[in-house]
Parts: structure tokens; sequence; C-alpha cells
């Protein structure tokens, strides 16, 4: 199934707040094991979970950085 | 052809912000800088930072922008205002700035009916000072001020700014609303066009009260903290449109 | 042009809209109410924007914003309003906004009285606010030389980005004098155009932000010697004073202000008892002029101070006189106006002791 939607973070932004992860009606965002270059771990989606995107833009609008830029395809 | 459902403002620069993860600041930011864009207003637009820790929104939103003293933001926009009447101008204020030291501003602004919108965070705590009690602590809420919880035999009752500022004529939009979810998200933003139109169509005073995050200084993780609010500070400060110059339902 | 007969308050506020000023935000305090009355009046006719504010804190805010945005600005109030303005006025160096600011003294401290005083000299050039800052401050003696004063003021503000601040007393602001309005020189100064003003973006280049914070010790310490530099500029341009019948005296008395008229009142009935007495006024009280102490220091037996305050100005003059001569004071406090005879009587007094 092809994705709805291409999400894109710019993860030097992120600050792990997690607000994403937690706001994702089809929980596909997680945080990263690693660390950006400020010390946070930054969000991503979940392995194998892009096709699972349904570009609704939550994400992009309860994060408070701009980090994510959400574009329906 | 990809179609763009959400992407950074343009009334927001490039520079990483200093708020906490997980602060609301970001996002209300967020909310106004899209409010300008779409009023077509940005580049004609002043905006007043308060003291708190938005104090660096000069630094932050895409505008010019004057940085006042600690509660004088409505003076300082009414001067901006007064002298430039058809340009927009806002005032960012915590509840510090706008509540405690701010009250006689921020009233006189209202009741004088001055064109300009003030955007209102509201999270019941002093942020940038380490977490002190704001007017608009709850009773019973623990603070480094009050570490046996707000009582009302010391420290009194927390004050309620938009039913307050109700009462003025010169207030034309008094909206209350929150960033806890997606769906007050929407109608905040929504308020905020409604306060911003109030101004550039000179209906009179506008402000929008956001009840707000603190996890620093509630202890609490950025999630944690959403509900904390929905559960606490909601049933205390009602979300309401309390004045609107096209009616209120 | 013909002179009008007008009182000071008002004839201040004419020759601030005369300088260009179109925005007043003030609130009332006695003795400067008439100002406030005035431009409420006046500025509607010429196109400007009158506002009464709910207090001095509020109106000094009022300006910073206008004055940021680019607007050519006046305000007005007296001692204790001053007072409340002082935090507005460090923000206003700091964030490098030009205006003119008129202090009415009245009596103090605290709610003090109504009756002129000088007794904010202190405040005025050492700083009522916080922080290293400097503002020019201008003492005229009649109403003429403060309507002649103002267009200097407005332009020395705008030269430099900073305040600058017109003491008058009680007794200026409320007597009547025959002014000629026309009579104060137009603009003379290349005042460069205000590109820094927060105008909106689609009105000049960049993002321009007025502000005073910088958490960056490096940063705020090279702001401030930049506002050292503005200093030193207008200490070596600034300073104005006046010279009366110091020539030959042998006291010389320094005063400001509706003092130095007295002093001169004092000086020819001194004269008159074959006692040659001389006045230094300082037009600028700061910069502090020091050159005419170096004019007279060699030939003068002794200087003295004399104000409307229980002695301020005095510890300038001990500075500029540096050890060299003796330095005395008198004054009156409290509304109390000095006068010719006892200031006479004090100079016998020195006089008398003095080889």
């Amino acid at each position: 199934m092809a994705a709805k939607g291409n999400v894109v973070f710019d993860s030097e932004c992120c600050k792990g707040c997690e607000l994403c992860v937690n706001v994702c009606p089809v929980s596909i965002i997680e945080l990263a094991p690693g660390l950006n270059s400020k010390g946070y771990h930054f969000s991503r989606i979940k392995e194998g979970s892009k096709e699972k995107c349904i570009a609704c833009g939550f994400c992009g609008m309860t994060c408070p950085d701009f980090v994510i830029r959400v574009e329906r395809l | 052809m990809a179609k763009v459902v959400y992407e950074k403002p343009k009334g927001i620069t490039d520079a990483i912000t200093h708020y906490c993860p997980g602060c609301t600041h970001g996002i209300i930011h967020g909310l106004v800088a899209e409010c300008l864009d779409e009023l077509g207003v940005l580049d004609n637009t002043i905006g007043v930072a308060p003291v708190g820790c938005a104090v660096m929104a000069y630094n932050y939103f895409n505008c010019d922008m004057q940085e006042a003293a600690h509660g004088r933001a409505p003076a300082v926009a009414t001067g901006i205002k007064r002298t430039l009447p058809d340009r927009t101008v806002f005032t960012y204020q915590g509840d510090g700035d706008l509540a405690a030291i701010g009250t006689g501003e921020i009233v006189h602004a209202a009741a004088r009916g001055e064109n300009i919108t003030a955007i209102f965070v509201n999270n019941g705590i002093y942020g940038m000072t380490g977490g002190q009690m704001a007017p608009t602590t709850l009773l019973g809420q623990v603070t480094t001020t009050t570490p046996y919880g707000r009582k009302p035999e010391v420290n009194g009752y927390p004050i309620k700014v938009c039913e307050m500022l109700a009462t003025l004529e010169g207030a034309a939009y008094v909206a209350r609303v929150s960033v806890c979810d997606i769906n007050n998200i929407r109608k905040a933003k929504k308020a905020m066009m409604d306060a911003f139109r109030t101004q550039i169509e000179k209906k009179g005073f506008s402000i929008v009260e956001v009840l707000s995050t603190c996890p620093t200084n509630w202890g609490l993780s950025p999630t944690e903290a959403l509900t904390w609010l929905k559960d606490n500070m909601i049933p205390h400060y009602p979300l309401e449109t309390f004045k609107s110059p096209w009616g209120v339902k | 042009m013909a002179k009008v007969l007008m009182k000071g308050n008002e004839a201040l506020g004419e020759a601030a809209i005369r300088a260009g000023a179109r925005y007043y935000f003030g609130y009332p305090i006695t003795p400067q109410n008439e100002v406030s009355a005035y431009m409420a009046e006046r500025l509607p006719e010429v196109g400007g924007v009158f506002l009464q504010a709910e207090s001095e804190v509020s109106a000094i805010n009022m300006v910073y914003g206008a004055g940021g945005a680019g607007a050519r600005v006046l305000i007005t109030s007296s001692s204790p309003g001053i007072s409340l303005m002082q935090e507005g006025i460090s923000y206003i160096v700091g964030s490098e906004i030009p205006m003119v600011i008129v202090n009415v003294m009245r009596g103090g401290p605290g709610l003090g009285g109504i009756q002129p005083s000088q007794s904010d000299y202190f405040q005025a050039t050492k700083g009522g606010g916080h922080g290293d800052y400097h503002m020019v401050v201008m003492a005229p003696e009649s109403i003429q030389e403060m309507v002649d004063t103002m267009q200097d003021a407005f332009d020395i503000a705008d030269q430099y980005r900073n305040p600058v601040m017109i003491m008058a007393d009680g007794m200026m602001g409320q007597m009547m004098e025959a002014v000629d309005l026309d009579k104060p020189k137009k603009a003379t100064r290349d005042l460069p155009p205000k590109t820094w003003a927060t105008t909106g973006t689609a009105h000049h280049a960049g993002r321009n932000v007025i502000n005073s914070l910088d958490l960056s010790p490096v940063n705020l310490e090279k702001h401030n010697l930049d506002l050292k530099k503005k200093y030193d500029d207008m200490t070596k341009n600034e300073v104005r004073y006046e010279m009366y019948k110091c020539d030959d005296a042998d006291i010389i008395a320094v005063a400001y202000g509706t003092t130095a008229r007295i002093v001169k009142n004092t000086i020819d009935m001194a004269a008159r008892e074959g006692i040659k007495m001389g006045l230094i006024r300082p037009i600028s009280l700061w910069p502090f002029p020091q050159q005419p102490f170096d004019e007279t220091v060699d030939r003068a037996k002794a200087y003295i101070s004399v104000e409307m305050s229980t002695g301020q100005m005095v510890e300038d003059v001990r500075l500029a006189v540096n050890g060299r001569k003796p330095v005395e004071f008198y004054g009156r406090t409290g509304g109390m106006i000095p006068e010719p005879k006892d200031i006479l009587a004090k100079v016998k007094n020195i006089l008398g002791g003095v080889k």
C-alpha cells in the first residue's frame, strides 16, 4: 500500500519531547536511540512504517520546534 | 504532486528556540505566525516581547519586534500603534508579565479599546525565574514560593483574566483557548485569526488567553503536562469566547 | 515675529511641536498639567496624537514604543513621576531610542510639595535608573531659553539615538513671559534617516529589533562600550554654559535654571556694594562644564553653589574645582525660593573669611 504522506524531520531542531510520538493516530513515530548534536533523542518514523502515514499533519501541528514537514502525496 | 499539509510558518525565523522540550510556547508562536501570514500582514507587523520565558521572542518571530520591560508590553504596543495605526501590533505575554506586574497596562489598553492584539500565555507558574507562584497558579498547586500548596488565606485566589477584561467596553474580542490537543490547537488558531481580524477591522482591543504547560516547573513530562492541563486548568479556566465583534454563540 | 505672552508649560509644548514632535504621552502631575492640556488641544490641529496614559510607568513605555517606531516624541512629568519613569529611561538608553523628556521639578522627597525645587539633579545626571548610562541634561533659565533649547534637544536626541532631558522647575512651568517662538533656529545637524525604526519589514531592509537585552557578557560589554563612546562624544560636543561677570570676580556663584536668574540679581546688588561676584551658569548639567572653572580658578577666591536643594550640583562643582579653591554652598529647599539678600549675606560671610 503506497504511503499517503511524506514526513521530513529536521532532526537537529528536535528536543525529544515526544509530543509527536503521542499525537500520531497511527503510532508510527518513535524516538531514535541516537542523539542529535544538542544531546536529544530525536524523533523519526519507525522502521518499515512509512507506508502507514495518513498525512494528517498532527505531528507537525503539535511540534513546538517546527521539526516536521508533512506532505500529502 | 505533493501538497504541503504542514510546514514551518513564514513568520518563524530559522533560530532554534531556547524553550524547554515540549513547552507549548513553540506551538503558540507557530499559530501566531500562521495567522499573520495568512492575513497578509506579516511584513506590516510589529510584535512586542515580554519578560519571561518568551523574552527572546524577538529572535523567533520573523517581523519587526520590540522588547518591553516586564509588564509594559501593552503600553509599548500602544505607543507603536498610535504612531503607526495601519500596522498590525501584537503583544506576547506570560502570566507574570500580564497578570502580575502588568495588570495596569493590560486593563487600560483594553479599556481604551486599543486596536492591538494580546496573546496571553497562561501556564499558572513563573517559568523563566524557576517556578514561583503566578497570579494564575491554582489553589493547592505547589510552586517554589508555595511549597505547601497555594493557600487562599495567604495568597488569595487565582485571577481569571478573560472574565475580568470582558467587563470592559473597549475589549472587543476576548477568548480563552488551549493547545493541549489537535482539536484545541485548531480552535486556538481560529480564535487568533478572529482576534487579529478584530484589530485589522479596527473594532477594538483583542486578547486570546492560551492555557499552556510548563513541564519543567510542573515536574511532569510534556505529554503528562498536557493531561494535567486538561484535568486541572480547564475546569477552573473555561475555554470560551467571552466577547466577539461577530457575536458569541 | 512678535512676542507672545505664554506660560512656560504651554511654551515648551508649542516649541516641541515646532521642532517636529507630533506625539505626546503623559500623565497628570502638578506643576506641569498645562503641558498635557495644551498638547491635547494642539496636537490634533497638526495631525499629531495626544494620549493620556494611566500612569507615568505606562507613559514612558508608550514613548519607548513610539520612539522605537521612529516617531519624534515628547514626554513631560514632575519629580515623583520622573521617579516612576526611571526604569523606562534605563531601557530607552539601552535600546537607543531618541526622545525628549522634561522634568518640571517640585519639592521632594516622596510626595513632597508642588512648589519649585532643584532636588532632582542627582536623579537626572547620576542616573536614577539602573546601569551605566547618561543623557544630555539641559537646564534653561527662562521660557525663551527653554523654547530655544527644544529644537536642539530633539536634534541631539536623534543624532546620538539617546534621550535628552530638560530640567525646568515649577516656577518656570507656571510663570508667564514674552516669548518669540520663531527665534529658535531650524535644525542644523545632519541627521541620519531612522532606518533602525520598527515600521514593519515592508518598509525597510531586513528585520528591526528594538532591545536592550544581551545575555552574552562579551556582547553586553561591547554594547556598553559603544554607548560610552556616545557619551564621550556628547562630552566633547554638547557642553553649554554661560559666564556672567566672571572676569574680575572674587567669588563665583554656580547656579542653573530659575536660581541663576536670582543669582544674577544678587550679582547686581553685590556690585552696588562694591563686591565683585560672578556666575558660572551650566546650561548642560550633563555633560557638566569643566572649562569655565579652569578659566576662573586662578583669579577667584572661592566658589559658591546656589541651588534649590540641600546640595547636589555642589558635588560636581567640587569635582570641577578639584581642591584648587574652596567651594561653599547656599540653598533653600522644600519649595522655598532663595532670596538675593540671603545669598548676598552668605557671600559676604564667605568673603569675610577668605584671604
